[in-house]
């Protein structure tokens, strides 16, 4: 059925379709609407689950890995400090194997204390062994997230689905939230490999010498590297009940594409806007969506960058001392593609500020001005009068 | 010779790694005998995390988690959450932590977990430090006691923390200590836990650690048996909250107890009457509250 909702609600919607069974959640700003709804279909039985009021988000991911240990289907969401604070917690669950899903609003972290977008928080757990998959709109939250469980549950790997911060979590737009039965038939009851079992007695997670510890770290690595061929078929079957097909990455008109950007996110319909825009002045300008930055879609990557001339990231978060992450991410995979293209950085939108078609064609401009991609990144619209009066 | 009303059952087996002499160990052997084998035991980092036995071995013969340091509450309730939706009622969920799984590091999610009142049993096994790490003070580390963190003359100048007064504040049905001296009487209190299902319940057990504490392994239980003797460490049960009944009427002076410890030789003979006023005051404390809940 085709509603109005928020990207919140597409999560909260997708949750209940999951037929989750267990959730804990912590509230925090712009994530509140994702469990507040939740939390009503607990309470009037749309949804037979139960939603633990924990303390802290700490406490939210230690108690799902508690209760998905246990056999049941699992979900938190939070944002930024929220999402810090269960660092610990994000290695607890991909070490032990859980398909857990968690939705992470990204927001910006303080100080200066700063509510809106800013991917910093996501990316920055990078290396705790969760499948990270990026959304753009409403639609795609909604199937990103019911697609999310079939993934983590065919790898034994825990799941992020990110939403930008009130772009998406608080935007609304019209969503096709399926019925039950399709939903049923694509996603079916959560069958553990193991559980904790009073019948079959087992000690979980628990002290591993170094006989043993690699061979563990080395079996999330080679699941993690299924991830991309699983997806794909997933997305398939996804797209044969309900007719959407979301792949890990779109290479929107990049076939002769002389620059082509390269983001995540609601930056992407920006993207594509800048496209068209820049495509109707004659410019050669394409776009590579990236949907999964975990595990990083190295083959797509190199299919459609390779023998290209210049590539502009746009990046909404920096790696202090490093670059914007899907920059470094990108020349990293780039780096043995047969003929790569320049990589161009552009840091733009930090804590919310506003990226415009007007921006992506600007970071176009600069792009195809240079000769030479600049090793630093290029901060978009800074105010150098403001960054002057802080250096004394 | 007098027999003692123990259960058959023995779910901690031999091979455990435990110093000889741990308290620690023969407090999880009295709780699962007591509890029997429909249980799911949380550990959250702890030295029962290694005393239990490393992959691919297990001293437990009952399905355990094993979890990270600060999330034992949070953990026990995802447990409870998950066999409720299951329709598993019957099994108890058993949180067992060290005193800082307890009263530091832990002390935000088990406060969490028994506000809302989870349907678990909360254990505290408390020897007073970090024994795992080699001996540095928590704020279960009582006043006197000389650590790896507290050394020579900067030996803790403060009070334990009370975590039965804490539990009490947050009104749960049951929360009573035990020690590994008082086998019955522990047994006895785990059984009643058990049998008090659909709330949260905290039992504070009293265990030895030997090695820590500077005392021969032989002397565990009777070091054990003396903090309770001398009133350092009180028998009773809070029920509610409010409703305390006190199990044990200790008459030694805690230099009976302190001097069989090398954590506290360094201590001249007023720091060990200061000892005294402080444990008399506490005690004093739980007998008030005692009287006050029977009149």
């Amino acid at each position: 059925m085709r509603q109005v909702a928020e990207g919140s609600q597409a999560v909260s919607e997708a949750v209940r379709l999951a037929k989750v069974q267990v959730i804990a959640a912590y509230p925090i700003t712009p994530q509140t609407h994702i469990v507040e709804v939740i939390s009503e279909f607990c309470s009037n039985g749309t949804l037979n689950a139960r939603f633990i009021c924990v303390e802290s988000e700490h406490s939210a991911m230690a108690a799902i890995i508690g209760a998905a240990s246990s056999g049941v289907r699992t979900f938190t969401a939070t944002s930024s400090h929220g999402l810090a604070y269960m660092h610990e917690l994000l290695h607890w669950a991909s070490g032990a194997r859980l398909p857990l899903v968690m939705a992470n609003v990204n927001r910006a972290l303080g100080p200066g204390w700063n509510i809106w977008l800013d991917q910093t928080d996501s990316l920055s757990q990078r290396d705790t062994g969760w499948i990270q998959l990026y959304c753009e709109d409403s639609q795609d939250v909604l199937d990103t997230t019911l697609m999310a469980y079939r993934l983590a549950e065919s790898v034994n790997l825990p799941v992020m689905v990110v939403l930008d911060a009130f772009f998406l979590s608080h935007t609304y737009e019209p969503v096709d939230v399926p019925d039950q039965e399709p939903v049923d038939k694509f996603l079916p009851p959560y069958s553990p490999r193991f559980q904790l079992d009073t019948g079959n007695p087992g000690a979980f997670n628990q002290f591993v010498a170094p006989h043993a510890y690699m061979e563990m770290r080395y079996n999330i690595q080679t699941a993690m590297e299924q991830v991309p061929e699983n997806y794909a078929r997933i997305a398939q079957e996804f797209e044969t009940v309900f007719g959407r097909h979301h792949s890990l990455a779109e290479a929107v008109r990049c076939e002769d594409a002389e620059i082509i950007f390269v983001t995540a996110g609601t930056t992407v319909s920006t993207c594509r806007q800048a496209v068209e825009r820049l495509r109707a002045q004659g410019e050669k300008a394409g776009l590579l969506k990236l949907k999964m930055f975990r595990p990083f879609p190295v083959d797509y990557c190199r299919r459609v960058l390779s023998g290209k001339q210049k590539v502009a990231v746009v990046d909404r978060n920096c790696s202090f001392g490093a670059s914007g992450i899907f920059a470094q991410e990108l020349r990293a995979a780039l780096y043995h593609a047969e003929s790569p293209p320049q990589i161009f950085g552009y840091i733009a939108g930090l804590g919310g500020r506003d990226v415009t078609p007007e921006t992506i064609e600007d970071i176009y401009r600069q792009t195809e001005n240079a000769d030479k991609a600049r090793t630093e990144n290029i901060w978009i619209g800074l105010d150098q009068e403001t960054v002057e009066s802080w250096r004394n | 010779m007098a027999q003692l009303n123990m259960p058959d059952g023995d779910y901690f087996k031999p091979g455990h790694l435990g110093c000889p002499g741990c308290g620690a160990a023969i407090a999880i052997k009295f709780a699962l005998k007591a509890l029997g084998e429909k249980i799911i035991m949380v550990i959250p980092a702890s030295c029962a995390s290694i005393i239990v036995g490393p992959y691919p071995q297990s001293a437990l013969n009952i399905p355990t988690l094993h979890t990270a340091f600060a999330t034992a509450g949070a953990a026990a309730s995802g447990v409870r959450a998950a066999l409720d939706m299951k329709g598993d009622t019957e099994t108890t969920v058993l949180s067992w932590a060290g005193d800082g799984g307890t009263f530091d590091i832990g002390f935000q999610s088990l406060s969490g977990a028994v506000e809302r009142n989870e349907d678990c049993i909360f254990v505290c096994y408390d020897n007073e430090a970090y024994m795992n790490t080699g001996v540095q003070r928590s704020s279960s580390t009582p006043y006197g006691m000389r650590t790896t963190t507290t050394p020579g003359q900067d030996w803790k100048k403060t009070r334990k923390k009370n975590i039965m007064e804490t539990m009490a504040a947050h009104r749960i049905p049951y929360a009573a200590t035990a020690s590994i001296a008082f086998p019955e009487d522990m047994i006895a209190k785990f059984q009643k836990a058990k049998e008090k299902k659909g709330g949260a319940r905290f039992i504070h057990v009293f265990a030895t650690c030997a090695t820590g504490w500077g005392a021969p392994s032989e002397m565990s239980v009777k070091i054990a048996r003396l903090a309770v003797q001398t009133n350092i460490f009180p028998l009773y049960e809070i029920e509610n909250g409010i409703q305390y009944t006190l199990n044990y009427k200790g008459d030694r002076p805690v230099e009976d107890y302190l001097q069989t410890q090398g954590r506290f030789k360094h201590l001249s003979i007023a720091d060990v009457a200061q000892i005294q006023k402080m444990v008399t005051e506490d005690w004093n404390a739980v007998c008030r509250k005692t009287e006050t809940t029977r009149t």
